[in-house]
């Protein structure tokens, strides 16, 4: 059996899903966090259940990259029932989607999540009531506590044996009028996009000008556009407005009717949200709270990360001079056992300890629903580079890991947006890159360097953003983002989050680093490392490094990290500071950041806005690096 | 009574929605989020200069970038 959770974005669909599935989908607060779906096997009543956790999709009309792969989803794949996941504290507008549902046929249950919420607002809702109109069942839950999860699939399994289509509401007389003649023509001209897309709901699409159905009726059926031309011209004509303007206003008269008619409003408890918003969203105190937030949030990282590198390294290096003792330092076998404790230490006292304070904070951000604040906050400043403001959730994600980042420009309208955002989130320091100023700027220099080297980043980005937007000179579309009510993180949840983007880090990045570190000790060993040196020793010698960098620069191609530690195994000691100056840790930090993004994001580029635009954006990223390391080598 | 556009709106005042200008994309999207016209908005912060503006619509808020509410047409209610 095939189920399905659709609704609008930031309903909670994710976190249903994930209650049944363990941590795996993440989850967070804003709209459009989920851009592919995601699927997972569990046994119901002794039968194996796939459930399919689709991206947010406001209509059943699709607008970004996201909402289409949900809609496709639905309209390609046989799915056996679909669980309309819907925000109970937003019923009204999201029974629009309900409602495009219903119309598809498809066996449904009705989920309101949130309920508590929906009756913080003063929201009481007539579920019985609901549930008769719409002729499918309706459950209530409470997603983010576990409560009526049960019964809900409970009820998905049981409906889908007995299969119900639900009730589809009709709108005012003279327009059924017209989706019934239009609907009589596509049948007798056999028009069919998908099979088993219920006519009157193909009928609605092309009167609702929806892209993809016109172009598919160009593309397949030439002759009969005229016709559907004619149809939305009559709408056009008796209502004095463009047909797909009067078809959602039928909808939404339909869901506010059925809404008043299933809703019992009561006095709102004074929420938090305005109280909070009058500050986190005020048009001074708003920016006092986003650079104080962030401040905090650097200080606990190195605050953290210091406490614990220290002793955990000292721990390493007495376990290597133990070994040393035992086993003579010129053989094979000590090189590789020196290497594969290099690369444990890497892992384990050097990046862990600012990689999970740093993955903890920015799930408390998420969950809390802080970043559509930011959006609304910074949208000012990112149109200066040509996008809008829901361009910075790509790029706050970018600072945990740049794959999710040119994954999230999905949520973007226009393609020239998603592309420099694109560019622009692949500059942007990732965790990895994170835990190289961090160790090596922050703990050898000083903490204020490597704020400079992030507000350095950060004017780049702006300069490359407008030298991007000036190629390139198209109108964003502009922002229009929902500002989602705050939730306050649940510790389990925050937790199960930082352990899922901790495990790539553990079960991926690690064990390359233990490879390539003994890899190294090998190369060090048979002196083929000098050759690779002699090669990059242009490029080291531009930049003032020290030769034996040449080997960690291609590491640093694989995971950004590497590059770091693998300097420790070719200077020969963690204690970086004693064979290279400030100004060389200073050069080799900011050639490391800006340089050639990892193999991970190389591929998603690819992936995402093709090959031709992700080789602009290597070679761009890496002459902005040999210039600003340069420039570095000779200025700091 | 005098129609005009969303962004000129001070912060705090209610309006009522009369058209909206604009593509299909922009009206479906805003259709999607529950603004049509006759619909009521109340506008809770208008950013710093040409920011974008938080509007209250079915007890939800939304962030609208100027150049978006440059194109909702609207009037004040009392």
């Amino acid at each position: 059996m095939k189920i399905a959770l659709m609704g609008q974005p930031n309903c909670g669909k994710s976190t249903i899903f994930n209650h049944v599935a363990g941590y795996k989908a993440v989850t967070s607060n804003f709209p459009g966090k989920t851009v592919k779906y995601t699927q997972t096997k569990f046994k119901l009543f002794g039968e194996t259940v796939e459930l399919i956790d689709l991206p947010g999709t406001y209509s059943l009309t699709s607008f970004d990259l996201a909402e289409l792969e949900a809609r496709n989803y639905l309209f390609r794949e046989k799915v056996d029932m679909v669980i309309n996941v819907l925000d109970a504290s937003l019923l009204g507008r999201s029974l629009e989607l309900t409602l495009q549902l219903l119309e598809l046929k498809l066996p449904m249950v009705l989920c309101l999540n949130m309920i508590d919420e929906a009756e913080r607002k003063g929201i009481r809702i007539n579920i019985e009531k609901l549930s008769s109109i719409l002729g499918i069942p309706v459950v209530a839950v409470i997603a983010l506590k576990g409560k009526g999860i049960e019964k809900l699939f409970t009820q998905a399994y049981n409906t889908a044996k007995d299969k119900p289509r639900g009730k589809t509401l009709s709108f005012s007389k003279d327009i059924e009028e017209i989706i019934s003649q239009l609907s009589t023509e596509l049948k007798n001209e056999n028009v069919e996009i998908y099979p088993k897309l219920p006519i009157r709901f193909l009928a609605l699409k092309y009167l609702e000008e929806d892209k993809f159905f016109i172009e598919d009726l160009i593309k397949n059926y030439p002759d009969f556009l005229k016709r559907v031309k004619y149809f939305q011209n009559v709408i056009q004509e008796t209502r004095g407005r463009p047909s797909d303007v009067v078809i959602s206003s039928e909808r939404h008269y339909l869901s506010m009717h059925l809404y008043e008619s299933v809703v019992v409003i009561t006095d709102p408890q004074t929420s938090l949200r305005d109280n909070l918003d009058n500050i986190l969203m005020h048009p001074l105190f708003g920016y006092i709270s986003l650079g104080l937030i962030f401040y905090f949030f650097f200080n606990l990282i190195f605050g953290v990360g210091k406490v614990v590198e220290e002793p955990l390294l000292d721990y390493f290096y007495r376990l290597i001079s133990l070994i040393e003792k035992s086993i003579n330092p010129d053989t094979l076998l000590f090189s590789i056992i020196s290497g594969i404790i290099q690369g444990l230490a890497g892992g384990v006292a050097i990046v862990l300890p600012y990689l999970f304070p740093f993955l903890f904070g920015l799930a408390i951000l998420e969950d809390l629903g802080y970043l559509p604040r930011v959006a609304f906050l910074l949208d000012v400043f990112l149109h200066k580079i040509g996008l809008h403001g829901k361009a910075i959730i790509p790029f706050i994600l970018g600072y945990g890991c740049t794959v999710p980042a040119i994954m999230a420009t999905r949520i973007l309208e226009s393609e020239r947006d998603r592309f420099i955002t694109s560019v622009l989130a692949t500059m942007i320091p990732c965790a990895a890159r994170m835990t190289i100023i961090f160790a090596l700027v922050a703990f050898y220099i000083s903490p204020k360097a490597a704020l400079a080297i992030y507000i350095l980043n950060l004017i780049v980005i702006i300069i490359s953003g407008r030298i991007l937007s000036r190629i390139l000179p198209e109108i964003t579309p502009g922002m229009i983002l929902e500002i989602p009510a705050y939730h306050i993180p649940s510790l389990k949840v925050v937790l199960a989050k930082t352990w899922l983007r901790m495990k790539e880090f553990i079960f991926v990045a690690w064990p390359l680093l233990i490879l390539g570190s003994s890899l190294l000790s090998l190369l060090n060993y048979y002196q083929i490392d000098d050759l690779v040196n002699y090669i990059f020793s242009p490029l080291t010698r531009l930049l003032g490094l020290p030769l034996v960098v040449g080997t960690t620069l291609i590491f640093g191609v694989l995971r950004k990290e590497l590059s770091m530690l693998m300097l420790f195994q070719a200077l020969g000691t963690t204690e970086v500071i004693k064979v290279m100056s400030p100004t060389q840790i200073m050069t080799f930090t900011i050639f490391i950041v800006f340089y050639i993004p990892c193999v991970a994001t190389i591929a998603v580029l690819w992936r995402e806005i093709g090959g031709k635009m992700t080789l602009f954006a290597l070679a761009f990223t890496f002459i902005l690096a040999i210039m600003l390391a340069t420039i570095t080598r000779f200025t700091y | 009574m005098f129609s005009i556009s969303l962004d000129s709106v001070k912060e705090g005042k209610v309006v009522k929605v009369l058209d909206i200008y604009g593509g299909w994309g922009i009206r479906q999207r805003l259709s999607c989020l529950g603004i049509h016209p006759g619909d009521l908005i109340t506008v809770k912060k208008s950013g710093i200069i040409h920011g974008p503006i938080l509007i209250s619509i079915h007890g939800n808020h939304i962030a609208l970038g100027r150049g978006i509410a440059r194109k909702i047409l609207v009037e004040e209610v009392e």
